[in-house]
């Protein structure tokens, strides 16, 4: 068995550094041909006199040869500008699209062949390094080494993995012409599943997320093999992340309808209310109506009713893209939470502020929209809310922070900090909900697995240990607080109420006052 | 404003100086040498496997102390003067108070075998001990406990975790059995051999043998086997830690003394905790008991009465819990290792072998007097109600299902329970729809 591990993990890092290595392994040479392809009529007349230098150029590394193609742009547009031709200044990102369509060599010719030596070998790897574990120990917690452990607490291999996360996502939100061998990698896949489409950085974005989601739920779901709450929480996230989030909306633009995500909901989408997806679910026929009408219902009266009768998990643990990987794939990084009272006063900050943010941004578009202006109160909405905001909390903070930063932060940065649905949320979840955490009675020891374990960085032991009903807006209900709970305490309950902020009551000492 | 100075940091003084806090502005000092901070001496196992650092063990942020305005002070206490009301410490000199709490807690017991003080050999109850068994298993291959209690298994469970091999000597014919029924002492038994540890029921400490550096080597058993071993821990027990009262003029016998209001015979002094021996009877209780909760209750109940509401110390019915490896236990009300003669009971084990739940209750009332059970989680409050209740086994069996605690989506068994005591004893004449 042990001897199994090390040969998955031998695979698994064989493959994984295979995937890094890619990046490396192509040859780029923009042709005439190319050019003419991919650059619309009217900008060739004036890119061809610059980018002629470029052809038939080898260039070895896709970082040179984007380079080389963003400076040709840039010096015609420079031209223009100094004309002051500013109708002429090219705004397309020609830089992705020549880069893929110059890409040539090992990768190009391959892909077949890399894409099972990646994705088929690495899940072989994982499988093998993951699925013995199972009969090495017995069912049961098993937090050990944790704390002692380079990956886990914050040592070299975490920031490593930390660092690689990070230039990933800002790879992949600006700079995808630099990734261009892995998004040809998942060109076969995405072509099986869509013949007429081309992959691109959201494309393999969304694969390796699933896929990421998959395998750690597997593992995730082994680990906790004696409870079932949380085999079952962990089916659905990978349910919802492969069904919902990858496989649906790419089966619907092969049917031609629009590339809809039927789980996410405003504000987490903040786009949603965004000129060019309303006029594109509304001018989508029937199905881009009740779309319409299902993303609107969905956060209006799902949201409410949903969260009054299971409590915010049924979303956050449960369905959620970004809850999903975080209970996945940032569960070995769950207790890198901070526990802190000054966390939690910056958490409830920061989150309600990019509520109030997004609110205030929407309202905007939404003005926009009906009145057919572009501007509020004189400022131009794209530039002063509507892109800032895409940058700044779409890009920056839920991705590039939110899941860079699992091995240094823990796995629910965003979530905790950042996220505009969860705030809502857990307004509801805090004023009207039957959800709630109890605790059993005088049982606690205070032993602080609760609180360390949480994800969300509540201090759970701070209630059990005076025997109060832990009822915090920021809760996402994964329920590993009861978990790893040694003696039995905490329970994620829905009942009345009633009772619900009830006096503190540690059961057990006659005559005793709590309190 | 009262002067009040606690001695011991543990769950008895800290619970204590919380609620005088809440009720008063007397003046708290809390002295104690072992940490600067209050810590969770239970969770002293999971840092040494890795669950969790030192830090996340204090159930205080160290902001507390100050915001609450409870002083704190890491020293000695080397002597009581109740006379003069001072305290001598080893580093900061005299101290004077006007009232003193003592919650000196425990310490392990050493039973003066032959080797116990080779390096490498060592009991577990404070912070330190901790460090030093860290020290003491670096590297080492197989270990050997003695004693069969809940410190023994935790510290088993503590080795395994680093892949050290056990071997666990317990005197007794089954685990625990000085307070485990042997019905659950066995499954207990097999689930710590399901560990990987040789557990040797029956099996004595003869000797503990040293190398010419003064290290362990290995132990030998009354029944002549020699075992090799680079780390002993001796698990026997815990005792009051009252070395420092000696001719105090406290009275102390295996512990401090105390009565109802948890005084002990010198005015403005009272006792807390583990090193505390109660003078009067409670019924179903031991007078010393060295768990986590009678600390509490203790600190809750003594604030109560220094803050002028003197309150006794009437702890309700019995309860406890702990985990062995990966099976959970709670116990609610009195469940003895030997049925007494009024008594009767009924076992039922999950086919598992990891789950299983023992009541016991009065053959002629039918009043329910306790229960142990094991992989699942039970209400402590209703079983609280229950037995102040004094409601008969049937109710108790009858509403089982309402006692449950157990996560959402787990497996149920009450109708297997309700249904196997039925079949056992017709004669409780058991009403419940869950019977099938
Ligand atoms: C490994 C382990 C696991 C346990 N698990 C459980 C469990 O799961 N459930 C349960 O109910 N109980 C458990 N216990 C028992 C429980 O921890 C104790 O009952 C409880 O901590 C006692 O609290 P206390 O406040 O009375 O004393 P302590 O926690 O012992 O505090 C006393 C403090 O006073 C200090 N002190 C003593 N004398 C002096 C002096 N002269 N000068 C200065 N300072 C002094 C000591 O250094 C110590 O820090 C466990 C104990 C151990 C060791
Ligand atoms: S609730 Fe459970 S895990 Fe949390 S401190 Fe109490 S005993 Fe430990």
């Amino acid at each position: 068995m042990k001897v199994l591990r090390s040969i998955g993990l031998v695979l698994f890092l064989f493959s994984f550094g295979l995937f890094l290595s890619l990046f490396f392994m192509s040859e780029y040479k923009l042709t005439k041909e190319i050019f003419v392809e991919k650059i619309k009529k009217q900008h060739q007349e004036s890119l061809e006199p610059t980018m002629q230098e470029l052809f038939d150029k080898p260039y070895s590394t896709s970082y040179s040869f984007a380079q080389a193609v963003s400076n040709s742009i840039s010096r015609v547009n420079e031209q223009f500008r100094n004309a002051q031709q500013w109708d002429s200044v090219i705004y397309d990102d020609y830089t992705s699209s020549l880069t893929k369509a110059s890409t040539s060599g090992w990768v190009v010719d391959n892909t077949g062949l890399l894409f099972f030596l990646v994705f088929g070998v690495g899940l072989i790897g994982a499988m093998l390094f993951i699925l013995p574990k199972a009969s090495l120990e017995t069912a049961g917690i098993k937090n050990d080494g944790i704390f002692h452990n380079v990956l886990n607490n914050r040592g070299w291999i975490g920031i490593l993995i930390g660092t690689l996360l990070i230039g990933f996502y800002v790879l992949i939100y600006f700079y995808d012409a630099y990734i261009m061998n892995w998004i040809i990698l998942v060109e076969p896949l995405k072509k099986w599943i869509y013949p007429q489409g081309e992959s691109s950085q959201w494309f393999l974005y969304g694969f390796l997320y699933t896929f990421a989601v998959l395998v750690m739920g597997v593992r995730m779901i082994l680990k906790y093999r004696h409870s079932k709450y949380q085999i079952i929480r962990t089916l659905s996230v990978m349910f919802f992340q492969l069904a919902f989030a990858f496989l649906i909306p790419e089966i619907l633009v092969r049917l031609n309808q629009p590339y809809f995500d039927f789980k996410n909901m405003w504000p987490l989408d903040y786009d949603f209310f965004d000129a060019w997806h309303i006029n594109m679910l509304t001018s989508a026929g029937g199905l881009g109506i009740f779309m319409f009408v299902w993303g609107i219902t969905l956060f209006v009266v799902g949201v409410p009713v949903f969260v009054y009768f299971f409590g915010k998990r049924w979303y956050c643990s449960w369905v959620c893209g970004c809850g999903g990987l975080a209970e996945t794939a940032g569960d070995p990084f769950r207790h890198l939470s901070d526990k802190s009272l000054k966390a939690w006063k910056i958490e409830r900050w920061l989150v309600h502020a990019v509520l109030v943010f997004a609110v205030i941004m929407t309202g905007a578009v939404l003005y926009n929209f009906i009145s057919g202006t572009s501007s509020i109160f004189g400022f131009d909405t794209y530039t002063y809310l509507r892109k800032p905001y895409g940058f700044m909390i779409g890009s920056i903070f839920s991705g590039v922070v939110g899941t860079g930063f699992y091995p240094l932060m823990g796995n629910r940065v965003w979530c905790r900090f950042g996220c505009p649905l969860a705030a809502y949320l857990g307004f509801v979840q805090r004023f009207k909900s039957r959800f709630r955490i109890t605790t059993n009675g005088g049982q606690c020891i205070s032993c602080g697995n609760c609180s360390t374990y949480c994800e969300m960085g509540i201090d759970v032991r701070w209630y059990a240990q005076r025997g109060q009903n832990i009822i915090r807006s920021s809760c996402v209900g994964c329920g590993v607080c009861s978990s790893v709970c040694p003696r039995g305490v905490l329970n994620l309950e829905v009942k009345d109420e009633k009772g619900r902020f009830g006096q503190p009551v540690l059961a057990g000492n006659n005559h005793v006052q709590q309190g | 404003m009262k002067n009040i100075i606690i001695i011991g940091n543990g769950i008895a003084g800290v619970t204590a100086a919380r609620h005088i806090r809440k009720r008063s502005n007397h003046r708290i000092t809390i002295i104690s040498s072992e940490t600067t901070h209050f810590f969770s001496r239970t969770a002293l196992m999971y840092i040494y496997m890795g669950h969790m650092d030192y830090k996340n063990t204090k159930p205080y942020e160290d902001w507390f102390w100050k915001k609450n305005r409870i002083d704190l002070i890491q020293d000695f206490v080397e002597k009581v003067d109740v006379v003069e009301k001072k305290l001598y410490l080893t580093g900061k000199g005299k101290l004077s108070y006007d009232t003193l709490i003592i919650a000196a807690g425990s310490k392990s017991n050493k039973f003066g075998w032959p080797g116990q003080d080779y390096k490498g050999v060592q009991g577990l109850y404070s912070y330190p001990d901790l460090l030093e068994m860290e020290e003491n298993t670096k590297g080492i291959e197989r270990a050997v406990i003695v004693g069969g209690g809940l410190i023994g298994v935790e510290m088993a469970e503590m080795l395994r975790s680093r892949k050290i091999e056990v071997t666990f000597l317990i005197r007794e014919d089954s685990f625990w059995s000085n307070v485990l029924p042997s019905q659950e002492a066995q499954m207990i038994s097999r689930h710590i051999r399901e560990h990987h540890v040789d557990l040797r029921e029956g099996t004595e400490l003869q000797d503990i043998l040293g190398d010419n550096q003064g290290r362990v080597r290995g132990v030998v058993t009354k029944q002549g086997e020699q075992i090799e071993c680079q780390f002993v821990g001796l698990t026997v027990g815990v005792s009051p830690n009252i070395g420092f009262l000696k001719s105090s003029g406290i009275d102390t016998q295996r512990g401090v003394l105390v009565n109802e209001y948890l005084q002990t015979n010198v005015k403005d002094v009272y006792a807390l905790g583990d090193c505390v021996e109660r003078t009067y009877d409670l019924p179903g209780r031991r007078n010393i008991e060295q768990v986590w909760y009678t600390g509490r209750m203790m600190g809750e109940v003594v604030a109560q009465t220094i803050c002028g509401t003197p309150t006794p110390y009437e702890p309700g019915p019995w309860f406890n819990s702990a985990k062995f490896f990966d099976i959970e236990y709670q116990t609610y009300g009195n469940v003895w290792n030997e049925l007494k003669s009024n008594e009767e009971e009924f076992y039922w084990e999950h086919h598992s072998g990891k789950k299983a739940i023992h009541f016991v209750w009065d053959k002629g009332s039918h009043q329910f007097l306790g229960l142990n059970v094991f992989g699942i989680r039970l209400r402590h409050e209703l079983f609280d109600k229950w037995l102040r209740e004094k409601r008969p086994i049937q109710f108790v069996i009858e509403n089982l299902h309402e006692a449950n605690f157990d996560p959402e989506f787990f497996d149920r068994h009450e109708t297997e329970i309700i249904t196997a005591i039925d079949l056992a004893k017709p004669e409780l004449k058991i009403k419940s729809t869950l019977k099938s």
